[in-house]
């Protein structure tokens, strides 16, 4: 029997076309997602490796409701010229903590990738209170509420309960903290900053990012968030090294 | 509309909206803090309205038998509306946004009308809100004529109209308030993707139910590419759906996948969007609105069978094509590239079924500008389909990524193809609906065929001279090694781009509100009525569509 004799039969079946159209749309996924989360070498280890503050995440959050991802990649590929221009090419580890990860699809503008402590906290503010400020010809939207409108922390410790759920190991205490940690990261001189360095690391930026440490706003939050941008490991700049070494 | 429901049909609908104004209001309370309680007051609001339209006509006459030996229409034509009020919405919204681009201060100042909330409207608006909307009604319509059996009740397909639109409702006025997830094409939050499950599983059974009602043999091409579209968009959007959410009154979610494995995820949803969503449901659309128009059957029965088989197996596997050069394994990436080349035989076996099927017919395509409608989307298809297997080759595609020519090539497929094969076949189906001679103005439409393929071209034209552009001066390095050009330098190269790329986006648009008019005008206008031949089920109709078979 021909196999358009074969189809000439199926097609007088719905349950047929449903289950060989189930079957065939399945393969392709399968063969390729699968495997990502089982073969080892598709996320390099990088142990010294930190997770967001809540304030970070909370700036993060931020970014994508504001629909950042849909001019600016965070992905910066194996080419000549991307790596010139951004810095060392990304890892896949680099965004094992980013539920959603946010590579992006579209330069509108530059990638931000490795923007962490590229510019001042300064430039960041002024940049995002209005691009033409400080870039001219810019073709970024203003985001001057930012500035105004005070950051929510009341449920920080929800969302990093939620983290938690989906494999980020925030601990009891980042978690049971997360509100009082937000506002002490912009807030360095306040007697809760050693805290925020207990639980996530020396080299965590405390910073009044906005510039006005008695307010915890939104541009604290984001601004944070830029800053640590490509800096949660340094395991690419690493990578670069041993294969220059190599050569 | 009501007058056609019978009376337990309309108790029905009464209990099926007062269910969802009760989870309106639970959602109201759980998330007074929060973005979501607005979503729920307005999903409360809906429902509201939907009981009083429903008890306002509750005792009305009941239905006479008579309506069980005609085909159920009243949906497709709901749904054709709604999906041209969605096309002005969409499309403007699309040409404000292509505006800001050339001059950001475009907006209000404040977050709903920033580039970021608004771009996500213009997608899903067009994409869920036009194009799904004319899927839903056109796939009623025709599942009906070719399997020669009336729905198999009333109630269902509203429900499929009306929560969809319900769905496509939160998923943009969610962006205006900053709730979103993100993923591209998947950005509407997780109770709004719940809700969209359970109307697609209703979508799905309906369409099931119709079919074992059928009185022809064979299921006909048209809905095997609707059947498609269903089950697999079903698939994606639940896996890449999958998160946590931070609380049941919190919008915000967290995706289950990070990193790679939620980028691969990612983008296998939404190249499959495009597979399942955009190419799918609308050949499904061409499968049965050409050869009617033309008034001849399709070409070939055995390319039909190659390029829906071609398709459904091959499209799963390109997504990768989307993440090349990332940190996305190689052997992924390769594979990506690979189907998405072999791809090019299913795609354009489509494409050239089309051309072929118009072969002896070409003085109607010259002379109606429906049917020309029809031509000029195949062949876009045709162009679409080899350009996106051009792109996915790994070089090419290290200078087009993130590049306006992935933007460019996008339209090339969204204009070129599915809104074409969507108007031709909704002027095509119109009349045919509402039992008119023909459209109220053929001159508009013509006007429309001219204004939407010139804005189209001129659209791909800009963008393709964009991306080629910026992509070779991001590359461009001085005779000393360092690089040519600053990010800055291409925003300059590229304004007058946008501005023509607006000015493409204006003329579309246009085109789309003459298109809008004259429906409405043929709705409205009492004119010539006619019965048309497949609005009562004979025999052999769905046999003429396949003659070339045996």
């Amino acid at each position: 029997m021909s196999l358009f004799g074969f189809h000439y039969r199926l097609e007088r079946k719905a349950i047929g076309l449903t289950i060989g159209i189930i079957a065939a749309a399945s393969v392709g996924g399968l063969v390729e997602i699968a495997p990502l989360f089982t073969i080892h070498q598709t996320v390099e280890d990088a142990p010294g490796m930190r997770v967001y503050t809540p304030l970070e995440l909370a700036g993060r959050n931020i970014y994508i409701r504001e629909g950042c991802y849909a001019c600016h990649s965070q992905m910066i590929r194996t080419l000549r010229d991307d790596v010139d221009r951004y810095g060392p090419y990304s890892l896949a580890v680099e965004s094992k903590y980013d539920h959603p990860m946010l590579w992006g699809s579209k330069r509108t503008g530059p990638d931000l990738a490795r923007i962490g402590e590229k510019y001042s906290d300064q430039w960041h503010v002024a940049h995002l209170n209005n691009p033409r400020d400080v870039v001219p010809v810019s073709v970024m939207p203003a985001y001057g509420w930012l500035l105004a409108t005070e950051l929510r922390t009341d449920d920080l410790d929800l969302h990093l309960k939620a983290q938690r759920r989906v494999g980020v190991p925030y601990t009891n205490d980042m978690i049971a903290n997360a509100a009082m940690d937000a506002y002490a990261q912009s807030n360095p001189d306040s007697p809760q900053a050693d805290g925020v360095t207990k639980r996530y690391g020396k080299a965590t930026t405390m910073r009044a990012f906005d510039g006005l440490p008695s307010k915890l706003t939104e541009m604290d939050a984001l601004v944070a968030y830029l800053q640590v941008l490509g800096r949660l490991t340094d395991a690419a700049h690493k990578s670069l090294a041993t294969a220059e070494a190599r050569q | 509309m009501i007058a056609q429901l019978t009376l337990i049909e309309r108790q029905h609908a009464i209990l099926i909206s007062a269910a969802v104004a009760l989870l309106g209001f639970l959602m109201m309370l759980a998330g007074r803090d929060d973005p979501m309680g607005a979503h729920g007051a307005l999903i409360f609001v809906v429902s509201i309205l939907m009981i009083f339209r429903i008890g306002g006509s509750y005792y009305a006459p009941p239905p006479s038998d008579d309506r069980l030996k005609h085909y159920y229409d009243d949906p497709s034509k709901v749904g054709i509306v709604i999906s041209m009020m969605w096309a002005v919405v969409g499309l403007g919204v699309g040409d404000w946004v292509a505006w800001q681009l050339v001059n950001p201060d475009l907006t209000f100042g404040t977050g709903w009308s920033s580039f970021g909330r608004l771009r996500p409207v213009h997608t899903t608006s067009v994409i869920f809100g036009f194009g799904g909307n004319a899927l839903i009604a056109t796939s009623f319509y025709v599942l009906q004529r070719t399997s020669r059996a009336r729905l198999p009740d009333q109630v269902s397909p509203w429900f499929v109209l009306f929560g969809y639109n319900l769905f496509c409702l939160l998923a943009v006025t969610g962006y205006l308030m900053g709730i979103t997830q993100s993923k591209e094409y998947a950005e509407p939050e997780w109770y709004t993707d719940i809700w969209l499950v359970v109307v697609w599983v209703t979508y799905f059974i309906l369409y099931l139910r119709t079919l074992a009602r059928r009185k022809e043999p064979h299921i006909y091409v048209s809905n095997w590419y609707y059947m498609a579209f269903i089950l697999v968009v079903a698939i994606l959007h639940i896996v890449n759906n999958l998160a946590v959410p931070v609380s049941l009154g919190h919008a915000k979610s967290y995706s289950a996948f990070s990193g790679v494995q939620d980028a691969m995820t990612q983008w296998w949803y939404g190249h499959n969007a495009v597979a399942f969503f955009l190419t799918a449901g609308f050949l499904g659309m061409m499968y049965y609105f050409l050869p009617m128009r033309a008034g001849r059957p399709i070409y070939s029965y055995r390319m039909s069978i190659i390029s829906f088989w071609g398709i459904t197996f091959f499209y799963m596997w390109a997504g990768s094509h989307h993440l090349h050069y990332t940190a996305l394994p190689q052997w992924v990436q390769t594979l990506g590239m690979t189907f998405s080349l072999m791809l090019l035989i299913p795609s354009w076996a489509s494409a050239g079924n089309v051309l072929l099927t118009l072969n002896g017919a070409w003085d109607k395509v010259r002379d109606d500008a429906t049917l020309r409608f029809m031509m000029v989307a195949g062949v876009f298809y045709g162009l679409a389909t080899f350009e996106g297997s051009f792109m996915a080759i790994r070089s090419v595609n290290s200078l087009s990524h993130y590049t306006d020519w992935t933007v460019g090539h996008v339209h090339v497929g969204a204009l070129g193809w599915v809104a074409m094969i969507t108007f031709g076949s909704i002027y095509a189906c119109v009349p045919w609906l509402w039992k008119r001679e023909r459209m109220y103005s053929t001159k508009l439409v013509e006007a429309h065929f001219w204004l939407a393929l010139s804005g189209t071209v001129i659209y791909i034209f800009a963008m393709w001279n964009s991306g080629i552009i910026q992509g070779l001066m991001w590359r461009t390095y001085t005779d000393s090694g360092t690089l040519a050009y600053s990010f800055v330098d291409t925003l300059v190269a590229m304004h007058p781009y946008y501005i023509a790329r607006a000015v493409g986006g204006l003329l579309f648009l246009i085109g789309g509100c003459l298109g809008a008019y004259n429906i409405w005008k043929t709705i409205t206008v009492p004119g010539v009525t006619s019965e048309h031949a497949s609005d009562l089920p004979q025999p052999a109709l769905a046999g003429a569509l396949h003659a070339a078979a045996e």
